[in-house]
């Protein structure tokens, strides 16, 4: 691992001064499919079907620029990465976007080189528990040994909420989400920590999900989004929109029901015209077919569908939309105008 | 009188460099240096040029900065406000505590089960080639994480413990083996206790000294003393003797159930038992082999003249098969050694806290200095590896033959 940690970093000098120059864009409609950073495997968000067909929230993000780049939304390679591996593999050219519940951050803003493009998640970190611990806040967890993914922000959130509030912890570092379940159900740590829809999303895997608890504390801001190489803006730009037409999609009510009706020809909502490519050429501008946005929403559906079909109140998971409502409904989601 | 004369000596001429078979070697030996330090030149201007061109620089101020996340196993002060040089300081006596401990343990298996190897005992001798087989040639990494997964599943945890009537109790109302490691009593000194301790030091030097008196004894003048009793009397009797006169100065601090675990006493984590316990038994099986090989390199005639010559088993054993045996046992040794410090670095995959997972994992991760990070656990495994096999060699020349 020592090595490949190294020779990553080594392709991170080589191909980031290339890939500058030849456009990401360009490589994609070139190759023909998508390269697309995801999980190793988070019920929900990524991880692979019965079939062994990726689904999930970030997975629709990859297929939706899948489908307006290559007009076929199953042209991804998807790319499972661990919380170590995903940073050398984007900066190495290996995927060309990240969509992996990745917290933005500044320092991986600015000092790690990246460009993150949107918010699809609003998240906070929180604490899960058994039952029978009896345990009511984080606040309680004096001495508590704790499940923690390695190479992560909640690590140091982690350190930072116990050092704030002066009581003890021991960490138990781990891999991936899968290790974490397992010591976690085998009683090795007394609590798991992570994105609270992570922990959403692995209890409803458990056997019984009602032995467990997410404590009250949101502990940190986890703003998470897909995110690129930094350099290139036309590839962020083209993840950036494509987001953001999802999530406009659902402002404006156009879902994959009726996007094939409202695309045909142009209707009355100018903003509309102009998001489907019926009215004015922002596709061209983006370097796209003028149906770009059109080809996303046919293909996975606008944010609240995608929301709903894949960790929703109806799923295992069942979250609720929170902070992540649109803001015309009292959440966060508010994308720049199309225009 | 003699016939050979020295060959002429001529001038030295540039073609001699290609001619002549006496400068022939060096000249191919410079220009393949040459080549490679052309070829390093070339990837290192190369990797400086595209990390300026993305606009990365190397800088090791990181180490000096706080590192923010916290180790669940340090030997030195630490918390999550020290830096990330400290963190890697923690990481690095991780790695030797566990590379340590794991040489000591393998080599143990590893003899005992070389020796068993040819024993005349059909059933230990079998159990023993089967032993060496399924452990040397299944991964290493497999072996870290079945031991890992099985203390998890089989043992209880803390919370078993609890209660009026818990489903687990400690051994012997002492140690406690739960899946999150194994708590053991800690020595409380105590005022006085120093003296015991000195005590023990100089007991363990008499007991050397009455060896040393004792084979002195037995070449000069051919009086064979007692070994085994007055060693362990010296060893013991005057510590104990000192421990009760000073009113029993250490302590034993016991382990009790607090809040989510165990406070008090030594803890033992999970991840460095698994650890410990996968890499001796993993290269034991490679040790036991070398030790076999170097028994039955030294010729069976050996063992036939000693005991012609009266001695006992054992002594032939210890006298004049063994002394032998570690010319050719010493050197492999040597690179198992070496072996378990490197596969140490497979800690991360129990949670281990060694410098690849602090210096490598964590600190690389949180600040995104990879060549940095990368260059200096390169560094630390090189200089680590080196002093083993300076110190390895120092005990083989001291065991290997002697040419007079």
């Amino acid at each position: 691992m020592k090595k490949s940690v190294f020779l990553g970093a080594l392709t991170v000098a080589g191909v980031a001064a290339g890939a500058a120059a030849a456009g990401t864009l360009d490589d994609v409609k070139a190759r023909g499919t998508l390269n697309c950073g995801v999980t190793t495997g988070l019920v929900g968000f990524a991880a692979p079907d019965a079939n062994g067909e990726w689904k999930g929230f970030d997975v629709a993000v990859c297929r939706a620029v899948a489908a307006a780049v290559l007009g076929d939304a199953s042209a991804v390679e998807f790319v499972p990465t661990t919380g170590k591996t995903r940073f050398t593999a984007l900066a190495s050219g290996e995927i060309d976007m990240l969509a992996r519940n990745t917290t933005w951050t500044f320092s991986r803003d600015v000092d790690l080189k990246f460009e993150f493009v949107g918010i699809n998640y609003y998240d906070g970190q929180g604490f899960m528990v058994p039952k029978e611990l009896g345990v009511s806040s984080a606040k309680d967890l004096d001495g508590a040994t704790v499940c923690i993914q390695t190479g992560t922000t909640t690590e140091l959130n982690l350190a930072d909420f116990f050092r704030a509030n002066n009581i003890s912890y021991e960490p138990v570092p781990i891999e991936t989400n899968a290790e974490g379940n397992q010591q976690y159900l085998a009683g090795a740590c007394d609590t798991y920590t992570t994105d609270a829809s992570g922990l959403a999303a692995s209890r409803a895997t458990y056997e019984n999900p009602g032995d467990h608890v997410i404590l009250p504390e949101i502990i940190s801001k986890e703003p998470l989004g897909p995110l690129v190489r930094h350099g290139d803006n036309e590839w962020a730009d083209v993840v950036r929109w494509t987001l953001n037409a999802l999530i406009a999609a659902e402002e404006l009510g156009v879902t994959s029901a009726n996007v094939a009706d409202l695309s045909s020809a142009a209707g009355d909502n100018p903003e509309v015209n102009r998001l489907l490519g019926t009215e004015d050429t922002l596709g061209e501008m983006l370097g796209l077919d003028a149906d770009w946005a059109s080809k996303a929403i046919t293909a996975v559906g606008n944010y609240g569908e995608i929301f709903e079909g894949n960790i929703g109140e109806s799923t295992p998971i069942g979250l609720a939309r929170g902070l992540n409502a649109q803001w015309t409904e009292g959440g966060l989601l508010y994308t720049p105008p199309f225009r | 009188m003699t016939t050979i004369t020295d060959p002429p000596q001529g001038a030295f001429r540039l073609s001699m460099l290609i001619n002549d078979t006496r400068y022939r070697s060096y000249t191919f030996q410079f220009i393949a240096l040459l080549a490679l330090i052309s070829a390093f030149a070339y990837l290192g201007s190369n990797l400086f040029s595209n990390l300026a061109a993305a606009g990365l620089n190397i800088s090791y101020g990181f180490l000096g900065t706080p590192a923010g996340y916290d180790i669940n196993q340090t030997l030195v002060e630490y918390n999550s406000q020290s830096t990330n040089a400290r963190a890697a300081l923690v990481g690095i006596l991780n790695t030797l505590l566990v590379a340590f401990l794991a040489c000591v343990t393998a080599t143990v298996f590893g003899v005992v089960a070389g020796v068993l190897r040819l024993s005349n005992n059909w059933l230990v001798s079998k159990l023993m080639s089967f032993y060496v087989e399924i452990f040397r040639n299944i991964p290493v990494l497999i072996w870290i994480i079945i031991i890992f997964t099985i203390m998890i599943a089989v043992l209880p945890g803390p919370r078993a413990f609890r209660g009026d009537e818990p489903e687990a109790s400690m051994f012997l109302n002492a140690i406690a083996f739960t899946n999150r490691g194994v708590y053991i009593p800690a020595p409380v000194w105590g005022p006085g206790s120093m003296l015991v301790v000195a005590t023990f030091i100089l007991s363990v030097i008499g007991v050397f000294a009455y060896r040393r008196y004792a084979t002195k004894l037995l070449y000069d003048t051919g009086r064979l003393l007692p070994m085994g009793w007055p060693s362990l009397a010296i060893l013991f009797v005057p510590t104990l003797l000192i421990y009760f006169v000073m009113g029993m100065p250490i302590g034993l601090d016991y382990p009790e159930l607090k809040g989510f675990n165990f406070a008090g006493g030594i803890k033992v984590g999970g991840p460095l038992i698994a650890l410990w316990f996968a890499l001796s038994i993993y290269t034991g099986a490679f040790i036991a082999e070398n030790v076999r090989a170097g028994i039955q390199a030294i010729s069976k005639g050996q063992t036939e003249a000693a005991g012609a010559l009266g001695l006992r088993s054992g002594r032939i054993m210890n006298l004049v098969v063994l002394p032998q045996a570690l010319r050719v046992i010493i050197p492999p040794l040597i690179s198992q050694y070496l072996n378990i410090t490197k596969n140490s670095s497979l800690a991360i995959a129990v949670g281990y806290a060694d410098i690849t997972a602090t210096l490598g994992g964590i600190t690389l991760n949180q600040t995104g200095r990879a060549i940095e990070c990368v260059l200096l656990l390169m560094l630390f495994y090189l200089t680590i590896s080196l002093s083993i096999s300076a110190v390895m060699n120092v005990y083989n020349n001291s065991v290997k033959l002697k040419e007079r």
